[in-house]
């Protein structure tokens, strides 16, 4: 284990735990830690790392986020992280930023992210006038709807989840989860081995749960 | 559609919960991260432990309950109290806090609401405003828990911690506070008419209708209470039920 690597985990009994390894890619974002807590709640052991060796052989990698987009994508580009996360073979999971990055593009700061997406990140536009006093950020719980992955099983259709963010992506092909603030976009994504969620899974009740052991059962 | 939040507060000194009555006269009420785990269970949106404990010693023990709160919540939550600097700051981020809350720190000095939001995003920084109503559309701010009032009025000083880069607003009526007859509803319509962060309207519920009230007319993204939550006078499960039921958008 060197210097990048620590494992943590639970004071609990991992009862529920198997023994595939779990890499949260560490990176210069904020909330890291509540993904490891969810992960620990649900009885998983997992390993912080940015060891390009630790993240290739994990059987399931999280590349989780809260941040600026192109500061980021800077530091993304400058560990040579971004063609290791481009080139994983295994489930990956992008949440919130981290879904954001693995799109073509970020308004935030203008930026060209990873591309695994072939969508652009777009802010929130308040509409004309905002009679209905509609604020930004997207903050609090809404709903998913029209769920279509292997994240989601049919009881979470119209389930209530947790957002923060003030840009989002359009619905497209990968779209895997719709939700509506303003417009109609996509919540969730899902290509190939890649899956990824607007919203925070780790923050988002015993639905989230639900979603993290889905993504764990994978 | 984005849902109303219901957000229990609950008040810590040397790591127990209590509540203060129009902040005098403390009582006792429980273990937080058991309160605050049932809370979320019962169908909390948020969770709000503000420590008001000042030494410096209650600190430490502070973000230590922070930690364990983390680990043991699944739902979002903020903290407050004590935060004057970005280190305290950033010692809670690192212990798990999702959000924190400044208030005295703030008005006394306002550039540190700048700072934790180019530090930490506008979405961790959630700026507290204790005002009482003076007359027509004058609230004098106060701080330390209501006891010292300041120069600054309540709607410029909401507008100014927006505009440095505050992600929230939380305006607690002292004049509502603990007498449990409805929010400041005026107030607080004309705070979320005025800026464009989300608002949490906090003192004065003392029954569901208080918060359909404030939600509608009050037009507030979040209602916060202590004692009604914590002595079970409205169990969270019937509140969101009730408010679902008059049509306010919430999850149930």
């Amino acid at each position: 284990m060197n210097e990048n690597s620590e494992k943590h985990t639970s004071d609990s009994e991992l009862g529920a735990s198997d023994s595939q390894k779990i890499v949260i890619i560490k990176y210069n974002a904020g909330n890291i830690r509540s993904v490891l807590n969810a992960l620990n709640r649900l009885g998983y052991e997992a390993e912080i790392s940015a060891d390009p060796e630790v993240i290739k052989s994990a059987d399931k990698v999280i590349f989780p986020g809260v941040g600026e987009a192109s500061t980021t994508m800077k530091y993304l580009r400058e560990t040579g992280l971004d063609d290791l996360i481009v080139n994983l073979k295994q489930p990956v999971f992008g949440i919130c930023l981290g879904m954001q990055l693995m799109c073509s593009w970020s308004e935030e700061g203008d930026v060209d992210c990873l591309g695994i997406f072939d969508e652009k990140v777009r802010k929130f536009q308040l509409p004309e006038g905002n009679p209905d006093n509609i604020k930004i950020p997207h903050m609090g719980w809404n709903s998913i709807y029209n769920v279509n992955s292997a994240l989601f099983d049919d009881s979470l259709e119209n389930e209530f989840v947790y957002f923060v963010h003030s840009f989002y992506v359009a619905k497209g092909p990968d779209t895997a989860a719709t939700t509506k603030y303003i417009i109609e976009y996509s919540s969730a994504l899902q290509k190939d081995n890649f899956y990824a969620t607007q919203f925070h899974p780790e923050k988002s009740g015993s639905v989230g749960e639900r979603i993290l052991s889905n993504f764990l059962s994978l | 559609m984005l849902a109303k939040r219901i957000i229990p507060c609950l008040d810590i000194k040397n790591g127990q919960t209590v509540k203060g009555v129009k902040f005098v006269e403390i009582k006792e009420v429980g273990d937080p991260v058991e309160l605050g785990a049932l809370y979320a269970e019962q169908g909390a949106d948020e969770l709000v432990f503000l420590d008001i404990t000042a030494s410096h010693e209650g600190r430490k023990t502070f973000v230590d309950l922070v930690k364990r709160i983390a680990r043991n919540i699944n739902i979002p939550f903020t903290v407050g109290g004590g935060i004057s600097e970005l280190s305290d700051a950033d010692a809670l981020l690192n212990a798990g806090a999702d959000k924190i809350s400044i208030n005295s720190s703030a008005v006394r000095n306002p550039q540190l609401i700048d700072d934790l939001a180019k530090n930490f995003g506008s979405q961790f920084v959630v700026a507290a405003i204790d005002a009482k109503h003076d007359q027509g559309d004058d609230w004098i701010v106060t701080v330390n828990g209501g006891r010292i009032p300041t120069e600054k009025k309540l709607f410029p000083w909401a507008k100014e911690a927006e505009d440095r880069g505050a992600g929230e607003i939380l305006f607690t009526s002292m004049d509502h506070d603990g007498v449990k007859t409805g929010f400041a509803n005026e107030a607080l319509a004309k705070l979320s008419d005025d800026l464009s962060i989300p608002i949490i309207a906090s003192g004065g519920a003392g029954a569901m209708e208080h918060f359909k009230d404030v939600f509608t007319l009050g037009k507030a993204d979040a209602g916060l209470a202590a004692s009604i939550f914590h002595f079970k006078e409205i169990p969270i499960p019937d509140l969101k039920r009730y408010l679902n039921g008059e049509g306010i958008p919430i999850r149930l």
